[in-house]
C-alpha cells in the first residue's frame, strides 16, 4: 500500500516547506496563504483557544491516528528528514523498544505543570513547532536573507525592483544558542534514533497519544498473512511494532501513521483500516490557561548598556566640503517593564500564552521585535527600537501569532494601544541642555504627545510627554539624535488598553 | 562665419576665434586670451582609498587635466575647501604636470570656519604649496554677498584681510583679484557702489548664470542672473560664470521639456543649450563646468571649439522653456556639498538628487488611486533604501539649523527635507489623496 504513504508524504512535504517558508518570508506576503498552517499546529491553537482546530485535531487523532506528527508537525517531518539520510544504507534501521513510561509522562506531567505556574522557557523549549521556528529563524533565515540580498544586488544592478535589500542581524545570542542547542539534540536523536524523540519527550506526541490508542484507523496486523520476516518491525521509525510468534502487536499511542510499515510488507499483512470495535470517545481536553506569574524570581536585565552623553556637533574650525559625519549604531536602554507587541493585551496574557516561536520576529518589518533575554520571559519577544519603530500602518505580528498572544487587530484598534509610555533624560537630551537646537520627538511623534517648553532659567527648551496620549510606539526613541541611548526612551506596560 | 549666427542685438566678441579651435574671449581688464570654456575643480570624481576614505582618482583627474589643455581649456577653478580640502593638492598634481604659462589658476579665500587673519592667511599660503606655483591669476573672495555689508566686513575689512590682499596683488603673486557671489539683488549693489566708489576695485566677478536663473531664481534671496549681468557688464567688469547647467540639472531635464529642444535641434544635446545660452552673451569670460568624467569633457570641448551662440528666437524659445520647468516643483540643489558633512549624518544632497530624480522621471506616486500605484510606492521605496542608507535619511533631520547658513542657492534644507519626509510617510502609510 505505498500509495498511502506517497499521499501522506507529499502532504508532510507541503506542510513543511510552507511552514519554513513562513519563517523564512521577511516580506510576510505568505502569511495570507499560508499562515493557516502556523494557526492549525497544536499548541498555539490550545493557547488561542481556537476551538475548532482543538476540536478538529482531536477528531483528527481520533479518527487517523497520529498523523499530525506525520503530516503537520514541522518538526516531526523534520526528523523523518533527518532520519531518512541517517538511516540510507541501514538494512535493519530500527527495532522495537518498550514504551518508556517514566520519561513520556514525567515530561508531561512537567510540561503540564510549567503551563499552568507559567515556566515560558520550559514551555518554548519543549513545544515542538515552536522550538522548530525557532531553529528555523535563528539559524535559516539569516542565510535566506543573505541570498534574497544577494538578488537585490544584481536586482539592482538590472535596474529591477523584484528583490530589495534586508539587514541582516542577530537579535538574541542566548536564543541562537538555545536554537542551535535544539537542533544538535534533535538531529543527533533522530540521525538513527527515528521518532524517539516524539515519543519519549514531545508532549504534544504525548498528549495526542491519548487519542490515538482509540483510534479508528490504524495500520493493522492480519496475523494469518503474517509471515514473521520483522520488515515492518525493523522499519517502524517509531519503535512501537513487536512481531513475536503468536503475538504480533502494535503500540497505537506510539505510532505516527508513517506508513512505512505498509510499504515494507510484502506478504500484505499490513493494511490501514478501520478497527474500532466498542470505544468511547474521551471528551477534548482543554486547558483553561495558566494562573499569573508573579515574578520573584531575579530579575536580571540582561545587556545594560551605560548611559552616555554623545555629543553629536561637530563645530569643524575649517569646514571642508563633503563627506559624511559618522553616525553611532544605537543600543537599548534598560526597561524595567519589557514592551510587548501591539494586540498583546497585556502582560499576563501575552506571556501565558506565547510559545517563542519567533513567528513575529521572522515576519516584523521595522526590526523591532526580537526574542527577550529575561529569564522570566525568555526568548519571548519584545520590542526596542533601535533599528526602526511600530510604524502606524503595520500590524504584521498581530496577524501572523498561532497562538493569540498577540491577538489579531486593524489599523485603527492599535491606534487604542499603550505599548509602554516615554520619557525624557533631561541630562543627555540635547535642546534641554543647549547643546543644539532639536526638537525631532516633538515634531516626529505620530499622537502628538510630545511638547518642546522653555526653562525660563536657562532658556532652553525641552520636551515634555502627555503620558496618556502616548502610544509607545517608539518613534521618539528611534528618531532622537543622541547616541548610542537615545535620549527620549520608552518603558513598557503591563497593561496595553 | 560667426558672425552670421548672432542675432543683431548681441555684440559680437571682437576676440572670438575660429569656429574650429576652443573660442577663446580677451580679458578687457589684463589682456588674458581665457578659454571661454573654464574646468572646475569641485567635481571632480572620487574613490576610496584602503580605509575606506574619500580620496580623488587622481589619474583621472590626470587624464580629463591633460585632454582639457591640449584642447584649449586654460582656466582652472578650484578652492581649498572642495572635495573635503583635496581639491587644490590634485589640481597642483595634474597641472604641474604642464608649463606655467599654459593655464590660468583660479582658487579662493574660502575662510568660512576660521575667519582670523592668522587663519585666513595660512590658507592663502598653504594655496600655493597646494597648488605647486607662486603666483595666482585669479584669486577671489569666495561666495561673498549673504549677510550684505555687516558679514562682508567681517570677513575681510575689519580683520585687514582685504589691504593684505591688495598688497599680494602689488607684490604681483596675484593677477586679477574677484569675488564669488551669493545673495540677493540688495547685497549686490553694495558691492557694485563700492567698485563705483573707488573703495573696493574688482578685477571680475563670479556669478551664478543659466537660463534657468536668467530670470526665475527665487529673487527675494538670489538675484536673478540678467540684473547681475547687466550690473556687470555696465561697468565692463569680466564675468565667470559658475552652475551654467545648475548642477547637471540642465544636463537631465523633464523628459517633455527634453523633447522640445530635441525637436528643435536634433543633433544638440540637452546640455550645449545651456552652454551655448551662456556663451552668447559677449561680456561673458569664461564659463565654468565641473565635469567628473571624460565623457562630458569631450562633449564640452566639442561645443565650445564649434560654438554657436544663440539667436533672439532662440533665447526665447529657452525662456518658454524655463518656465515650463518652474512647474516642476523640484529643489533646487546643485549637489555642491557645501551643507555637507551635516552634523547628524544626513545625506542633504544625496535626498535632494533622489526626489528631483523622481520627479523628472515622473516615478513618483501622486495618489493612491493611481493606476499602477503599488509598483510605484515599492519603486520609490526601493530606490530610496538603495540611495541613502536609513539612519542619513530625510526623516532624521533634527532642524538644527547647522546646514542654512552654508547653501549658496538658500534652500530652506529643514523645511525641505521635512516636505520631502512628509511625502514618504504618507507613501508608507497609503495616505496620498
Amino acid at each position: 500500500m505505498d500509495m498511502l504513504k506517497k499521499v501522506r508524504v507529499a502532504l508532510a512535504c507541503l506542510f513543511w516547506i510552507g511552514i519554513t517558508l513562513l519563517f523564512l518570508d521577511f516580506t510576510g506576503t505568505l502569511h495570507t496563504y499560508l499562515g493557516w498552517m502556523a494557526k492549525v499546529q497544536a499548541l498555539p491553537a490550545l493557547l488561542a483557544l481556537n476551538v475548532g482546530v482543538i476540536v478538529g485535531l482531536v477528531l483528527l487523532t481520533l479518527v487517523f491516528g497520529r498523523v499530525y506528527c506525520s503530516v503537520i508537525c514541522p518538526l516531526g517531518v523534520f526528523q523523518d528528514a533527518v532520519s531518512h539520510i541517517g538511516t540510507l544504507k541501514d538494512k535493519k534501521p530500527y527495532k522495537y523498544h518498550k514504551e518508556m513510561k517514566w520519561l513520556r509522562y514525567g515530561v508531561w506531567v512537567l510540561f503540564v505543570a510549567a503551563l499552568i505556574a507559567g515556566f515560558n522557557a520550559f514551555v518554548a523549549i519543549l513545544a515542538p513547532y515552536s522550538a522548530y521556528g525557532r531553529m528555523v529563524q535563528s539559524l535559516l533565515q539569516p542565510i535566506y536573507i543573505w541570498g534574497n540580498n544577494l538578488l537585490a544586488w544584481i536586482s539592482e544592478r538590472a535596474g529591477g525592483y523584484t528583490f530589495y535589500s534586508k539587514e541582516v542581524w542577530f537579535r538574541s545570542v542566548s536564543t541562537i544558542i538555545v536554537a542551535g542547542i535544539t537542533l544538535i539534540v534533535i538531529v543527533g536523536i533522530s540521525l538513527k534514533g527515528g521518532r524517539a524523540y516524539c515519543n519519549s519527550v514531545c508532549p504534544v506526541g504525548t498528549t495526542l497519544s491519548f487519542f490515538s490508542r482509540f483510534a479508528m484507523f490504524r495500520p493493522v496486523i492480519d496475523n494469518s498473512k503474517c509471515k514473521h520476516c520483522k520488515a515492518c518491525e525493523l522499519h517502524c521509525k517509531a519503535h512501537c511494532i513487536s512481531i513475536k510468534d503468536g503475538s504480533s502487536q502494535i503500540d497505537y499511542s506510539r505510532c505516527v501513521d508513517c506508513f512505512n510499515c505498509l510499504e515494507k510488507c510484502k506478504f500484505g499483512a499490513l493494511e490501514y483500516k478501520y478497527a474500532w470495535k466498542k470505544d468511547s470517545s474521551p471528551a477534548a481536553q482543554n486547558d483553561k490557561g495558566r494562573r499569573a506569574f508573579m515574578s520573584g524570581v531575579g530579575m536580571a536585565i540582561g545587556a545594560a548598556a551605560l548611559n552616555s552623553i554623545e555629543a553629536r556637533a561637530q563645530k569643524a574650525v575649517t569646514k571642508m566640503d563633503g563627506g559624511f559625519a559618522d553616525v553611532l549604531p544605537k543600543q537599548a536602554p534598560q526597561r524595567t517593564i519589557p514592551i510587548t507587541p501591539p494586540g498583546s493585551i497585556n502582560a499576563k496574557h501575552f506571556h501565558q500564552h506565547c510559545t517563542a516561536c519567533q513567528l513575529c520576529v521572522a515576519a516584523c518589518p521595522n526590526n523591532v521585535l526580537r526574542p527577550s533575554a529575561r529569564p522570566e520571559h525568555f526568548m519571548q519577544p519584545e520590542m526596542s527600537f533601535e533599528k526602526g519603530w511600530c510604524r502606524p500602518e503595520c500590524t504584521k505580528c498581530s496577524q501572523v501569532c498561532p497562538s493569540s498572544a498577540i491577538r489579531e487587530i486593524s489599523r485603527e484598534e492599535k491606534t487604542e494601544y499603550h505599548l509602554g509610555t516615554s520619557r525624557v533624560n533631561l541630562e543627555t537630551c540635547l535642546s534641554a541642555s543647549g547643546t543644539t537646537h532639536c526638537g525631532k520627538c516633538a515634531q516626529i511623534c505620530p499622537t502628538g504627545a510630545i511638547h518642546m517648553v522653555i526653562n525660563e532659567e536657562s532658556g532652553n527648551r525641552y520636551p515634555v510627554v502627555v503620558e496618556e496620549i502616548c502610544i509607545g510606539c517608539g518613534a521618539c526613541e528611534f528618531y532622537c539624535p543622541v547616541r548610542p541611548i537615545s535620549a527620549i526612551t520608552i518603558n513598557g506596560r503591563f497593561q496595553h488598553v | 562665419m560667426l558672425a552670421a549666427a548672432c542675432a543683431p542685438n548681441i555684440k559680437k566678441s571682437s576676440a572670438d576665434n575660429s569656429p574650429e579651435q576652443m573660442l577663446l574671449r580677451e580679458n578687457p581688464v589684463s589682456g588674458d586670451k581665457v578659454s571661454l570654456l573654464g574646468f572646475g575643480c569641485m567635481r571632480w570624481p572620487m574613490i576610496k582609498d584602503a580605509d575606506g576614505k574619500d580620496i580623488i582618482d587622481q589619474e583621472a583627474v590626470n587624464q580629463m587635466v591633460d585632454y582639457a589643455i591640449e584642447n584649449g581649456i586654460n582656466y582652472f577653478d578650484t578652492s581649498p575647501v572642495y572635495l573635503q580640502g583635496q581639491s587644490e593638492k590634485a589640481a597642483g598634481i595634474a597641472l604641474s604636470r604642464h608649463p606655467r604659462e599654459k593655464y590660468f589658476i583660479a582658487t579662493k579665500l574660502s575662510n568660512f570656519g576660521d575667519q582670523s587673519p592668522e587663519g585666513s592667511i595660512q590658507m592663502y599660503h598653504n594655496s600655493f604649496k597646494q597648488l605647486q606655483t607662486d603666483y595666482f591669476d585669479y584669486y577671489l573672495l569666495h561666495s561673498i554677498g549673504r549677510g550684505g555689508k555687516d558679514a562682508f566686513n567681517k570677513r575681510y575689512i575689519n580683520n585687514g584681510l582685504w589691504e593684505f590682499l591688495k598688497g599680494e596683488k602689488a607684490a604681483g603673486r596675484i593677477r586679477n583679484l574677484g569675488f564669488s557671489f551669493h545673495g540677493s539683488p540688495e547685497e549686490f549693489k553694495y558691492f557694485m557702489e563700492e567698485y563705483d566708489a573707488g573703495r573696493l576695485v574688482w578685477d571680475f566677478v563670479q556669478i551664478e548664470m543659466n537660463y534657468v536663473d536668467w530670470t526665475h531664481a527665487d529673487g527675494v534671496r538670489n538675484a536673478n542672473a540678467d540684473f547681475l549681468y547687466a550690473e556687470l557688464e555696465k561697468r565692463n567688469i569680466p564675468i565667470v560664470i559658475m552652475e551654467p547647467l545648475l548642477g547637471g540639472r540642465l544636463a537631465k531635464i523633464p523628459e517633455n521639456i527634453a523633447i522640445q529642444m530635441k525637436a528643435r535641434e536634433p543633433e544638440k544635446s540637452v546640455a550645449s543649450w545651456a552652454f551655448r545660452f551662456c556663451g552668447t552673451y559677449p561680456g561673458v569670460l569664461c564659463i565654468l563646468s565641473g565635469m567628473t568624467s571624460m565623457d562630458p569633457l569631450m562633449e564640452n570641448v566639442q561645443t565650445f571649439s564649434h560654438f554657436q551662440p544663440l539667436t533672439e528666437e532662440e533665447l526665447e524659445f529657452l525662456e518658454q522653456m524655463a518656465t515650463q520647468m518652474m512647474e516642476y516643483p523640484l529643489i533646487n540643489c546643485t549637489n555642491c556639498k557645501y551643507c555637507m558633512p551635516c552634523p547628524w549624518g544626513i545625506d542633504i544632497p544625496g535626498i535632494f538628487h533622489h526626489y528631483n530624480k523622481a520627479i523628472t522621471e515622473g516615478t513618483y506616486a501622486q495618489s493612491s488611486a493611481q493606476k499602477n500605484y503599488a509598483k510605484l510606492k515599492k519603486q520609490y521605496l526601493v530606490s530610496y533604501d538603495r540611495a541613502i542608507p536609513t539612519v542619513r535619511q530625510a526623516d532624521h533631520c533634527i532642524n538644527c539649523g547647522e546646514c542654512l547658513s552654508h547653501c549658496p542657492q538658500s534652500i530652506e534644507i529643514p523645511g525641505q527635507l521635512r516636505r520631502i519626509a512628509r511625502y514618504i510617510e504618507d507613501l508608507k502609510q497609503d495616505l496620498l489623496d
